[in-house]
């Protein structure tokens, strides 16, 4: 017995990445926009999600809910009559802390495509794995809330990176915390360089009429293109 | 957490290129943008190795620099903490030119004898 070196040089995330590209050829085909969207748990997904899901004129909207367990999530969105398909990542032995292209390539016969324009994927709530997995989607979303700290983007570049626009939300709760608004938004500049980004409230509602509007852009955007 | 997902995928990667054979050793380059924990990511490996031709293959990793380029004025430089902007002209259209890497670089595999006659 000998041994031999074999050279390989190859991304190990290749075969997500493949599947990410069947995954967006589908959606692409069907006329769906994609948005892989996501934060640390409790930043406020589903509630901007439940601002802005059926109020996006002429804009058709599904949700695929990913969580570790449970479909508590799914349930709220449930009200709002749009579809919703929940995705659980507990497979057995403790769940993925993250959506892959695979997870969601599993969900892709569930969701009704041809009555969606827009299909908002709402991540596992996490700031590390979400941002090293492509899912097929057109653009990537995420939620930071001012309850986390100026220092997030510093500590979590790899997701504050990933993504075409970042979400400041609970704007509301500034007068009451010791947060310091300008450093927030200057560490996201250091990390990713002139990314798009929004002011929010989910609670109160400002600045939602801009998510809104930057969502309409894309989902039509996107149909011009096709 | 993610470490349990990237072993999976090096071990899908590795029997790829193995075609059966058992291994003895998977080098990866790792990129320091990348959010990896190797000795997390060794634990990991030894589990989901079992049962494959990776069983008891041993990780190791080379890290590799972060580096940039700037789109505009074309300076290269090296970053050990995340500040993107052009260190020179203060652009923040940068080019991420190493350091994402998540790649398996070598692996190897023991080959039986070849018993030839003499």
């Amino acid at each position: 017995m000998h041994r031999t070196k074999v050279t390989v040089v190859e991304e190990a995330l290749d075969a997500n990445n493949t599947i990410a590209s069947a995954n967006r050829m589908d959606f692409d085909r069907a006329g769906v926009t994609v948005i892989n969207f996501m934060s640390a748990p409790g930043a406020g997904k589903t509630t901007l999600l439940e601002r802005v899901a059926s109020s996006l004129p002429g804009v058709r909207v599904g949700v695929l809910e990913g969580d570790v367990q449970g479909s508590l999530d799914a349930d709220r969105l449930a009200g709002l009559h749009i579809p919703v398909v929940q995705l659980n990542t507990d497979s057995g032995f403790g769940g993925e802390c993250h959506l892959d292209a695979n997870m969601v390539r599993s969900a892709i016969p569930a969701l009704p495509l041809e009555e969606i324009d827009l299909l908002i994927v709402e991540n596992v709530g996490n700031l590390v794995c979400p941002a090293e997995f492509r899912i097929g989607e057109d653009a990537r979303v995420m939620v930071t809330a001012v309850t986390e700290g100026e220092d997030k983007p510093l500590k979590y570049p790899l997701m504050f990176r990933a993504c075409e626009l970042v979400l400041v939300n609970k704007i509301d709760l500034l007068p009451h915390l010791d947060f310091d608004l300008d450093s927030l938004l200057y560490n996201i500049d250091q990390v990713h360089p002139d990314v798009e980004r929004m002011l929010v409230s989910s609670r109160t509602g400002e600045g939602i009429d801009a998510w809104r509007e930057w969502l309409l852009r894309l989902a039509v955007g996107d149909q011009v293109a096709a | 957490m993610h470490e349990l997902a990237l072993s999976s995928a090096i071990v899908a990667t590795v029997e790829k290129h193995a075609a059966g054979r058992r291994v003895s050793l998977v080098t990866l380059r790792v990129g320091r943008l990348r959010q990896v924990v190797p000795e997390t990511l060794e634990f990991y490996f030894e589990f989901v190795a079992r049962g494959s031709v990776c069983e008891g293959a041993r990780l190791e990793h080379e890290l590799v620099e972060a580096r940039l380029q700037c789109n505009l004025c074309a300076t290269e430089w090296s970053i050990d903490v995340p500040a993107f902007r052009c260190p020179s002209c203060g652009d923040g259209g940068v080019s991420v030119i190493g350091g994402n890497e998540f790649q398996v670089e070598s692996i190897e595999v023991e080959e039986a004898e070849c018993i030839a006659p003499r």
